[in-house]
């Protein structure tokens, strides 16, 4: 369809009026820019909603206890009862679907802080039991030395794994990190290893400020005895962790003598449930971003196809001129058409450059000014990018298409007779 | 070269139609130049359309290099025209944003020639109108008389049979005008058919034979010489 000859005759008649072509292609490159910058802005939101649910596995949940509400069998409603070692086992046992449970306790609760103290620097620290499962659940990257393993944990040894905001606090630049002690509540831990989360959570304070323990061990030495204060469940890749909070709570149900309705006697925290809503929400937002994207461009086209048709109405002569030395109706079509698809597809063409240049710039001044809430890493697919391509196309050739058909409609000798 | 028989053609605006061609009847033989006169609104151009593929005729029947012209497709018509026929309009009718050059190669672009060997002809051609040290030139940075020139080249460049001329010298002055039409006669004597519209008399002189027109019927067709010697008795 293309050949040189063609290419040069499309030019030369864009050159010849270089603004009338400037005008006409700014309005799609405009609508392309701002249908990618929406898409882009959309998907950076999106990931920085999705990164602030922090590190967890996406399939998973939390379980923990709130109570009963519903007296069941002589026993009361308001009845506080603890998880215990036992409960993850027959999860584990009853639920072959689940991956992963990984029981937990936190010293002081959420967002506690507990004195912890090396020689003479003092600091306050979350302390976490955990058991080695946690981290495929939670990923964390072990800066040095190890995480907690199935040995720490039978013969309860008293180790712990820092995070990088305790290693800051704690130690000096160049000290000697593993192998050296921290008392916890006035006990002594050896630090076996360094992490930090694999992925940033936003909060990075707790994230870094953070000291796991073996759970047995912190059990023992803090009198959580196999108490579990709550247990992080994840299913196997090809069973939503949604499908089975029935089957967990009337384990749990079942062992702690609870009413079989009283689901609200546990705490139950579905990640699933909160992706999928998020998703949802920015499925609906990536909508409207290619709606709005869409109809900014439309208007861009509808210029192009507004101005094409003025340019084929002040060439009419110069097409009656083409015709009497030769050129076919095909021709004079192919030549309109194309000049229309070629003005789209350039413009179109600098409109996603231009909004790849924003894009970049945004993730530069990200880079530099570090984590924002609720926004991260605004980009689009490749697919995005073919898709505007499509669309630039799909455009050009409607644009063109009247204003080709008109262009011929005429007689040469009439278009011949036009000033 | 060009045989026209009864030929007739109306224009219609509403209600209204406007017999403008009334059964003409005439020849062409190859080599000729005959002019066509006649008054403003006598028809001279609307036949001059007809037998450049421009327009068509209601009836009658019209042979072009023994090829009857006639329900022809676009298509087809364009391809007539451009191996067929070659024009020159009175306001030369040349593309303002291409040099001269590239406005003479233009009718060997529709016939799918190859750049450099339009270019090589284009250049013949401009060269055979004079006009060689303006090849480059837009036709805004042209005279009158040149850009004719041009249109000439032009309609040369695909070296049809018949040239079509409507008043060629009608924008230009009379010294100009002689030029040209200098210019035109040296192409008939080489043999190439030419037909032309003009109401100037002294132009149609320059052709040999003179085909007069009025409302739409031909009054009069003969050789050069005998219209003079009307003109004089």
């Amino acid at each position: 369809m293309f050949n040189k000859e063609r290419w040069d005759e499309i030019l030369e008649a864009l050159n010849a009026n270089k603004f009338r072509t400037f005008l006409t292609a700014f309005g799609v490159f405009w609508g392309i820019a701002i249908l990618v910058l929406l898409l882009a802005l959309t998907n950076g939101l999106q990931k920085g909603v999705v990164s602030s649910f922090g590190n967890f596995a996406a399939n998973s949940s939390f379980v923990y206890v709130r109570g009963t509400t519903i007296p069941y069998k002589g026993l009361p409603k308001n009845r506080r009862f603890d998880l215990d070692l036992d409960d993850v086992e027959a999860i584990k046992q009853q639920i072959p679907e689940i991956k992963y449970v990984s029981p937990q306790n936190r010293l002081g609760g959420y967002m506690g802080a507990n004195n912890v103290t090396r020689g003479s620097e003092t600091g306050a620290f979350q302390v976490e039991a955990h058991v080695p499962d946690i981290i495929n659940q939670n990923p964390m990257d072990i800066l040095q030395g190890r995480f907690i393993n199935e040995s720490d944990l039978t013969e309860k040894r008293k180790v712990c794994v820092i995070g990088t905001g305790v290693e800051k606090s704690l130690y000096k630049k160049g000290e000697e990190i593993i192998g050296s002690y921290l008392k916890i509540n006035g006990v002594n831990f050896m630090v076996i290893g360094i992490f930090k989360y694999s992925k940033s959570r936003g909060d990075q304070q707790e994230e870094v400020n953070t000291i796991v323990t073996p759970f047995t061990t912190f059990g023992q030495v803090f009198n959580f005895g196999d108490k579990v204060g709550w247990m992080a469940i994840t299913a196997y890749d090809d069973v939503n962790i949604t499908s089975l909070k029935p089957r967990i709570l009337n384990v749990l149900k079942t062992r702690h003598t609870v009413n079989p309705d009283d689901d609200a006697a546990f705490g139950y925290h579905d990640i699933s449930e909160d992706y999928a809503r998020v998703n949802g929400l920015f499925a609906i937002l990536t909508f409207v971003g290619y709606f709005v994207g869409s109809l900014i461009l439309m208007s861009g086209i509808i210029g192009i196809s507004n101005i094409m048709l003025i340019v084929v109405k002040e060439r009419t002569k110069e097409i009656g001129i083409r015709r009497a030395l030769g050129a076919t109706p095909f021709v004079v079509k192919a030549q309109i058409l194309q000049e229309s698809l070629i003005l789209t597809i350039m413009s179109g063409m600098v409109g996603i450059s231009f909004a790849a240049g924003i894009i970049w710039l945004m993730n530069y001044l990200l880079d530099l000014s570090g984590p924002v809430d609720n926004f991260s890493n605004p980009s689009v697919s490749m697919g995005v990018v073919f898709t505007a391509l499509i669309i630039l196309v799909v455009s050009g050739i409607l644009a063109g298409l009247i204003p080709a058909n008109s262009a011929t409609k005429m007689k040469p000798v009439d278009a011949l007779r036009i000033e | 070269m060009i045989q026209i028989k009864d030929l007739h053609k109306s224009y219609h605006m509403g209600s209204n139609s406007l017999h403008v061609l009334k059964g003409i009847n005439f020849n062409v033989k190859e080599g000729e130049m005959v002019s066509i006169m006649g008054s403003s609104g006598s028809g001279k151009s609307t036949l001059l359309n007809i037998i450049g593929i421009l327009d068509e005729a209601d009836s009658g029947s019209y042979v072009l290099d023994g090829v009857p012209i006639k329900n022809l497709n676009e298509k087809v018509a364009a391809n007539y025209r451009n191996k067929f026929l070659g024009f020159i309009f009175q306001s030369f009718n040349l593309i303002n944003y291409k040099s001269a050059l590239d406005n003479v190669a233009m009718p060997l672009y529709y016939q799918g020639i190859k750049r450099k060997e339009r270019i090589e002809k284009a250049e013949y051609y401009l060269e055979k109108v004079g006009l060689t040290p303006w090849l480059n030139h837009l036709p805004s940075e042209l005279s009158g008389g040149q850009k004719q020139r041009v249109a000439i080249a032009r309609a040369l460049a695909s070296n049809p049979k018949v040239l079509l001329a409507d008043e060629p010298t009608g924008a230009l002055d009379s010294k100009t005008s002689q030029e040209v039409m200098e210019l035109i006669q040296g192409i008939n004597d080489e043999g190439k058919t030419i037909l032309m519209v003009t109401h100037e008399h002294d132009i149609a002189q320059m052709t040999k034979r003179i085909v007069h027109l009025k409302d739409g019927v031909i009054i009069d067709d003969s050789p050069v010489q005998q219209v003079r010697a009307s003109v004089y008795v």
